[in-house]
């Protein structure tokens, strides 16, 4: 089973995304911002992280910049999961490592979608 | 939908019956029972638009055939298919790792290769072969290649030029790389670089009309379209297009389509689910595997 980290503050963000993954297998954990997320990877490095970009403490690009640095933390795939859709903060995103962006609003088919178009397909 | 609240249940039923069988006999689209949520869902704002008393006076308005337009435009909502880039992915992967090398192989001396989308509808499925060739381009300097969307559907093909889609639809099925490198974004639209767009030609077409006018094809995609039609009009259409589909060109159907029971001088692809070939190209593609 798949280990993915669920980081975003949003409490309900959270609980969807969750859902979606249970739904495809994954085991899932959370965090609700960035300081929090690299708590969770230095303990147990997860297989794929859904990072949220604005969040207290710790933003997800600044997370995705430590995360990269850290000990085995070029492994995990990395999805953002964000409002912020302007094309620059995209570019951004996958220059800071970023595997694939999601733009919220979202639904399964699209987490399908960006599961397959990073080589992690689910059935 | 409030515009058909007014009928009772089994006038909704007779109703969607009258259309299907209008639907069926006047332009061979096939619908099935289960379909009635689709009918409530695009021809309500046809209904409301035309101030039409209901489903019912629809059919009858449709039946008197002395409206060419109105009738134009139920059988154009009734064929949008849902539709998104790379759509099912493994048809696109055979399409770039098999059948275009292929053709490519067999088309060095004329360095030109034709490709037709059968029902384009708003671009998506053409824009995912032009994204496919463009990436092949740099390798194939000198090469013309040309792709042709058609679609019943005007709508849709008005869409499909203006290459413009919203944040969902660009989500599902191209990768973050691939928006980067061929969208620019307008507001919270995504518009195909114009690079790409010029890579496909549109024409409104009826699938059982005419194909002079198209000229011959090396691969031709037909996916998910044949569906809606009975078993004589998906051979009439597979015939013409086996017509002018060259002699080692490819048909790709849709993932749950095939050509059992139909009859056509098409056979399925040795190798490749989902693709037909002549059968006289089958037969030297089974020899050449043994």
């Amino acid at each position: 089973m798949m280990n993915a980290l669920v980081v975003d503050d949003s409490a309900v963000i959270r609980k969807i995304t969750r859902r979606i993954l249970e739904n495809l297998s994954f085991h899932v954990d959370e965090a609700a911002d960035g300081v929090e997320a690299s708590r969770v990877c230095y303990e147990d490095m997860p297989d794929i992280i859904f990072l949220d970009w604005n969040m207290p403490e710790m933003n997800g690009l600044e997370f995705l910049k430590d995360l990269r640095n850290m000990p085995f933390g070029g492994e995990p795939k990395v999805i953002f999961v964000t409002t912020e859709n302007d094309i620059s903060r995209i570019q951004c995103a996958i220059e800071a490592g970023a595997d694939e962006y999601i733009m919220k609003p979202f639904n399964e088919h699209i987490i399908r979608e960006k599961l397959a178009q990073i080589g992690m397909p689910v059935d | 939908m409030s515009e058909f609240l007014g009928e009772s249940e089994a006038q909704k039923v007779r109703s969607f019956d009258a259309l299907r069988a209008y639907l069926r006999r006047e332009s061979g689209l096939i619908l099935d029972a289960d379909k009635r949520y689709l009918v409530e869902s695009r021809l309500s704002p046809i209904i409301r638009r035309e101030s039409i008393n209901g489903l019912s006076d629809l059919v009858r308005i449709l039946e008197l055939n002395q409206a060419p337009r109105l009738a134009q435009e139920v059988v154009q909502a009734m064929t949008i298919n849902e539709t998104y880039f790379f759509r099912d992915r493994l048809p696109f992967d055979t399409l770039r790792n098999e059948i275009l090398p292929e053709l490519i192989r067999n088309r060095a001396a004329q360095k030109s290769l034709r490709i037709w989308c059968a029902a384009a509808s708003t671009g998506q499925e053409p824009y995912s072969i032009a994204l496919i060739v463009e990436e092949l381009a740099s390798r194939m300097p000198g090469w013309r290649i040309d792709i042709i969307g058609t679609d019943l559907s005007e709508a849709a093909l008005a869409r499909a030029k203006e290459g413009l889609y919203s944040q969902f639809e660009v989500q599902r099925g191209l990768s973050t790389p691939q928006l980067l490198r061929y969208f620019n974004q307008i507001r919270d639209m995504w518009q195909l670089k114009e690079n790409v767009r010029s890579r496909v030609k549109y024409r409104h077409m009826n699938l059982l009309g005419d194909y002079g006018m198209l000229g011959n094809f090396d691969v031709i995609f037909c996916r998910n379209v044949l569906i809606y039609f009975d078993a004589a009009k998906k051979s009439e259409v597979l015939n013409k297009m086996t017509r002018i589909l060259a002699p080692d060109g490819a048909i790709f159907l849709g993932a749950a389509e095939s050509v059992i029971g139909l009859d056509t001088k098409l056979a399925p692809h040795p190798k490749h689910r989902g693709v037909l070939v002549r059968n006289t190209h089958a037969q030297t593609l089974t020899k050449k595997q043994a």
